[in-house]
């Protein structure tokens, strides 16, 4: 059975090398600062065997976007989940982590491209799913979604027309 | 003009005058051993790939946003239209993450009941593997109609229990939509007896067939340090060497209770990462074998936890849950905000992950190469793009 790492335990373990790190912590994750991030995974697999990158994602909690790692280690069968903040929406800028973990590059890209937070480092930081031109981030909770296509003189339509949407 | 060596002209030290010029070819979105919809942009030195990138998003339908706007039980239904060939897998690990985020009890009959749909699904998707991998490799058709012969009882079974031979929908939180029919344990006895003589028939068809050997065997190698780096999982991760299935290392429903073996490749080569998959289905037989001798003794039951159609998860609450699809590590994370619908809807689709370390695959080698080597990776493009 995979355990996952108390949040608590890994920033007493992160304090020691890099007293800076920590944003956060809880018993399920720990938050470190944009800063800091590639210097923490570095130490993480040094000192916990985190080999692998597991999931890389993005939420968007309005007051900020956060960054979200699960990172694992098949030789000692853990996991563990770090996040990153970006309080600045329309800059929102955290470091990639491509240099250590190849299996970053497809993820991060569909990050930016949907979040559109900027990954400073990768080396093709382009749209994965949208087509290039596209204005937005769809999965960010601020994006109007367009009006669904209806034949003219539907009620949907006519409700939509009142209410400004086409 | 390309050397013979497989070594691009140019990398070669070869005059320019006998160095070929770089072209850069677009293959797909639209072609035959894609899969999908998906695009390569290769650039080429005569025959021999130098550099690649896949692109991708041509059937991208926004899932994950379609499924933050519908409540947790309706977005079970988008999730059989990522993985359309394992849309059972999907299903269960759809099920499991929002049944840990809602804390909802599984009562006993249903671990059977997901188990065995979910391990005949896994031998139903490597024998479209069986089949189309082959095909790539120049076997035209025949293996595909061998292997679809034995996907087309796996799909009777399912239809016997939901009616659906693609799109299930029959995995739901708390258990399952309805029990199986009395002729499902029938069709199943049938099938676990033939099934074993079948795949002697495959291996005795394609594991020593010289034609597939020369075209898989040291084409594709991707080492132990490279998969794990480059997130790969599944038959590509084991294909290389690593021992690493999420049944045995992380046991969800109740594999922990049988017995099978995970296979592994040795160098990582297209070979590899097919045998895997050719061993796979046998170690799924014994998996069915030894459950449903237990199935069958099981006294009738509840199949499924009464749930309401709309619950809300308490809020602030998140997860990471994790399976293993036919394909790899599919892992959905969720969040939720205390709403009837998900707040974060995130799919980590293997297929997609393990076309990271697809260039590292490809370079050096021939174009008629490059598809032996995608197809040896398994994509569903519609996971891919979600």
């Amino acid at each position: 059975m995979s355990t996952w790492l108390s949040g608590r335990d890994v920033a007493r373990l992160l304090r020691a090398h890099l007293p800076d790190a920590v944003e956060e912590e809880a018993d399920d994750c720990l938050a470190v600062y944009p800063g800091a991030l590639l210097d923490t995974c570095r130490h993480l697999q040094r000192e916990l065997a985190i080999d692998y990158l597991n999931n890389l994602t993005a939420v968007d909690y309005l007051d900020y976007i956060e960054v979200v790692y699960h990172l694992s280690s098949l030789e000692r069968n853990h996991l563990l989940t770090i996040k990153v903040r970006c309080y600045d929406r329309e800059h929102a800028e955290v470091p990639s982590l491509t240099p250590l973990w190849q299996g970053a590059d497809l993820q991060e890209r569909e990050v930016y491209d949907l979040f559109g937070v900027v990954f400073a480092g990768h080396p093709n930081l382009k749209r994965l799913l949208m087509w290039e031109g596209f204005l937005g981030h769809p999965l960010r909770k601020d994006f109007v979604m367009p009006p669904f296509p209806q034949p003219p003189g539907s009620p949907v339509r006519k409700r939509g027309e009142e209410l400004g949407l086409d | 003009m390309a050397s013979t060596s497989g070594v691009p002209a140019a990398q070669a030290g070869l005059p320019f005058s006998q160095a070929g010029e770089p072209v850069l070819v677009n293959i797909g979105p639209q072609h035959p051993s894609t899969h999908g919809v998906l695009r390569l942009r290769a650039l080429l030195d005569g025959e021999v790939i130098i550099d690649l990138e896949p692109v991708f998003g041509y059937l991208h339908s926004s899932m994950e946003k379609l499924a933050e706007l519908r409540t947790y039980t309706q977005a079970i239904t988008l999730t059989d239209r990522m993985d359309y060939l394992a849309a059972m897998s999907n299903n269960l690990a759809a099920c499991l993450a929002i049944e840990k985020l809602a804390d909802i009890p599984v009562p006993e009959r249903a671990l059977y009941l997901r188990l065995i749909m979910v391990e005949l699904q896994r031998i139903a998707s490597h024998c479209m593997f069986l089949g189309t991998y082959p095909n790539e490799c120049g076997a035209w058709s025949t293996p595909w109609m061998y292997s679809f012969r034995d996907r087309e009882k796996i799909l009777d079974m399912f239809e016997m229990c939901c009616g659906q031979r693609l799109t299930y929908n029959y995995i739901r939180p708390g258990g399952v939509a309805q029990d199986v029919p009395p002729e499902f344990a029938i069709a199943l006895r049938v099938f676990l007896k033939d099934m074993p003589s079948r795949v002697a028939e495959y291996e005795e068809l394609l594991v020593e067939n010289e034609i597939l050997i020369a075209r898989s065997k040291h084409i594709g190698i991707l080492s132990r340090e490279q998969a794990i780096n480059a997130s790969a999982s599944g038959p590509v991760l084991r294909g290389s060497g690593v021992l690493w299935d999420i049944r045995k290392a992380d046991p969800y429903l109740i594999y922990d209770r049988y017995d099978f073996d995970v296979p592994v490749g040795e160098i990582g080569d297209c070979w590899d990462r097919f045998w895997v998959r050719m061993e796979e289905i046998k170690e799924s037989l014994r998996i069915l074998q030894q459950c449903f001798e237990e199935f069958v003794e099981l006294p009738p039951g509840p199949y499924r936890t009464p749930v309401d159609w709309v619950f809300h998860p308490p809020a602030g609450r998140e997860i990471y849950s994790r399976i293993e699809s036919p394909r790899g590590e599919l892992g959905y994370y969720l969040v939720s905000d205390g709403g009837a619908n998900p707040y974060r809807f995130r799919v980590r689709g293997p297929s997609q992950i393990n076309l990271t370390a697809l260039k590292d695959m490809t370079v050096g080698h021939k174009v008629a190469d490059a598809i032996a080597i995608l197809g040896s990776i398994d994509i569903v493009m519609g996971e891919v793009d979600r």
